[in-house]
């Protein structure tokens, strides 16, 4: 029982380890494992969920590795926000196996071992209770997604493969400089210690320590995509297979956690004159990443590099919300997060779909083209799709519309709400003094959404009224299935939005009032079954 | 001897950032370890410089971080040596991938238009 917490980083482990010893030519026994271990990711996920968010509230389950004191030793520790990205991590790999099942998983060595290995660095990553093993497992992830991002191969996405790398390289050194600072001045590595010290530090300590965390923050939203970090984005986003870029959605969402996990928990209330520090610049970066993200969203003509810019605002959105530092707020934004991934994955895979079958690049200017790279034709067979699904483009046409609706955030979809949950609480329900930072991030939040509409409007117009000569495409039921999936399932947020929406406030609750967090990692009773877990 | 040190992470740092701008993507992977052996030398330094101090706890004695050099530094910096000599051979097959596929050794895969 205690040994569920770190079940979800030994599974894909394990599988990723046999798929590589398997061997490359035996695809079905490879694909059967990794879909064995994706629905084992996904039980897991729920049992944790369900244990996150048991009875006793404030309590955070702590893994212990082969028993050391939690001061010593490395931890895990799961809390109601790891369970919430251990899901939605696994409900994303679940949907990008299956999707990749129909024929991209033929079209380069490795997917199902990359896969794997991405979902262990991801599920470390949110699992973690310490700096140094968040960049292990950042930089576990880290490689796996540099193998995805370049899987399909072809001139366009080895180029942006190759900045994708670079940036991500130097943002991990900036990381390295980040956690050894913090080591250097508070001697510890264990976030709930470090949370313990920070305000006990004398004066010229605290410039040095601010000045590692701001440094450790840079690395984190690098990831993120924060302007004017996050150029590498739309290129290396639109460039990666469709199942790939699904998974990729999440990882930039792996940056907001860790600035969530961390900025709250080192630079909380109880931080002492720390308090608050750098929230000003998450809100401006928040707010200048929509802005940014809006224009690209709105300039862009092709699909794929919509979805990218579609991340970038969901970013923005995300950082600004988390820089309000309202509780009611980042449990809205926690909300926005779940609906966000989810539609954005569901927006990646659907392009594919919706771009075959259309002459390459017949909507997009031969300029933007040009600029892009001309986009690679994967050698596969498209006869290959498997059992082809009947009213293809009605469905096509209902799925993008789904995803219109949850990106712009328009009613009835679960975007509505998670916008409407972050708005509230801005303009308060005391009315009168709204501070004008509030209105800027209302207005933000407003505007991108109209952009959106816009764009997602004039694509799809393009994409299923105007192109005369387009042939209907085949689209295999494994292809359709993890798009409506994912739909089904912000449908599903949306219905439940109560149960979610409570579920998500006592998230933000315990992130601003990370006492119980502390506590919890360092008071953990010694297990002393002696059994030496260090697996 | 913390001159020395932070003199040689400052050349090594710049140097890095220098060549990291660089067009060609050789000079960005020299750029890169560069900089990485200046985050080594960073981290490493973390612990405190000290000569002659001793590495490992004496039998009986109680350790102090005063007489002792501190283990956790030099833990993390092996990972970190460990991780970047990973990385950067994976980034050294992309480079040559990307040569081979754009035909130019230019970051962007294609000469800038003079």
């Amino acid at each position: 029982m205690d040994h569920l917490t770190i079940a979800p980083i030994v599974v894909p482990l394990l599988a990723g380890t046999a798929m590589v010893l398997i061997g490359d030519q035996r695809r079905t026994l490879k694909a059967a494992l990794g879909l064995a271990s994706v629905l084992a990711l996904l039980a897991l996920a729920l049992v944790l969920l369900r244990l996150a968010d048991g009875a006793d509230t404030e309590a955070v389950r702590v893994y212990r590795l082969g028993d050391w004191p939690s001061l010593f030793g490395i931890v895990l520790v799961l809390d109601r926000l790891a369970a919430l990205m251990l899901l939605l991590t696994s409900i994303l790999g679940l949907a990008a196996l299956v999707f990749s099942l129909a024929r991209w998983h033929r079209a380069g060595v490795h997917f199902h071992p990359l896969l794997q290995f991405q979902l262990m660095g991801l599920n470390g990553t949110f699992l973690t209770g310490d700096l140094f093993n968040l960049f292990v497992f950042f930089e576990v992830m880290l490689a796996a997604s540099y193998g995805l991002v370049l899987h399909g191969s072809g001139t366009a996405r080895v180029r942006a493969g190759l900045h994708y790398i670079v940036v991500n390289l130097a943002a991990s050194l900036l990381f390295l400089i980040g956690v050894s600072m913090l080591y250097g001045v508070a001697g510890t590595l264990n976030m709930a210690d470090l949370a313990k010290r920070i305000p006990t530090l004398a004066g010229e300590d605290r410039a040095l320590l601010e000045a590692g965390a701001a440094i450790l923050g840079v690395a984190f939203l690098v990831k993120a995509g924060m302007w004017p970090l996050g150029f590498w984005l739309p290129t290396t986003y639109a460039a990666a297979s469709s199942p790939a870029a699904a998974i990729l959605s999440i990882l930039s969402k792996v940056g907001v956690y860790a600035v969530l996990r961390l900025w709250l928990l080192l630079f909380g209330g109880a931080a002492g004159a720390s308090a608050g520090f750098g929230g000003a610049w998450l809100l401006l970066g928040g707010l200048l990443t929509i802005a940014f993200g809006s224009v690209a969203v709105l300039a862009t003509q092709d699909l794929a590099r919509l979805a990218g810019a579609s991340v970038l605002v969901s970013s923005g959105t995300l950082l600004a919300a988390i820089g309000a530092g309202q509780v009611a707020v980042t449990g809205g934004a926690l909300f926005y997060l779940a609906s966000s991934v989810l539609a954005i994955a569901a927006f990646f895979l659907l392009i594919e779909l919706v771009e075959r079958g259309r002459e390459v690049g017949a909507d997009v200017l031969a300029v933007t083209r040009e600029a892009f790279g001309e986009a690679e034709e994967e050698d596969l067979d498209e006869e290959e799709v498997g059992v082809a699904i009947p009213a293809t483009m009605a469905i096509l046409g209902m799925s993008f519309i789904g995803c219109a609706l949850l990106l712009a955030g328009l009613p009835p979809l679960s975007g509505f709400l998670a916008k409407f949950a972050m708005l509230a609480p801005l303009l308060g329900p005391n009315g009168g003094s709204v501070p004008f930072i509030s209105w800027a991030l209302v207005a933000a939040l407003v505007l991108s959404g109209l952009a959106t509409v816009v764009a997602m409007t004039r694509t799809g117009i393009n994409a299923f009224w105007a192109s005369p000569e387009r042939a209907v495409p085949r689209v295999g039921v494994v292809e359709i299935a993890p798009v409506l999936l994912l739909l089904a399932l912000c449908l599903a947020l949306t219905v439940q939005a109560g149960p979610v929406m409570r579920y998500m406030h006592a998230t933000a609750g315990s992130l601003h009032a990370p006492q119980g967090y502390v506590q919890g990692v360092l008071s953990a009773p010694p297990s002393g079954s002696g059994e030496g877990s260090g697996r | 001897m913390e001159t020395i040190v932070a003199l040689g992470i400052g050349v090594l740092t710049g140097s890095g950032v220098w060549l990291l701008l660089r067009p060609r993507t050789f000079q960005v992977i020299i750029g890169l370890s560069l900089l990485s052996y200046a985050v080594n030398l960073f981290i490493f330094s973390t612990g405190g410089l000290r000569t002659g101090a001793a590495p490992v706890l004496e039998r009986g004695v109680a350790g102090d971080l005063a007489q002792q050099a501190d283990p956790l530094p030099q833990a993390l910096v092996l990972t970190a040596i460990v991780i970047s000599f990973a990385t950067t051979a994976l980034f050294l097959v992309v480079l040559l991938a990307s040569r081979g596929l754009t035909g130019t050794d230019h970051v962007d895969g294609r000469e800038r238009e003079r």
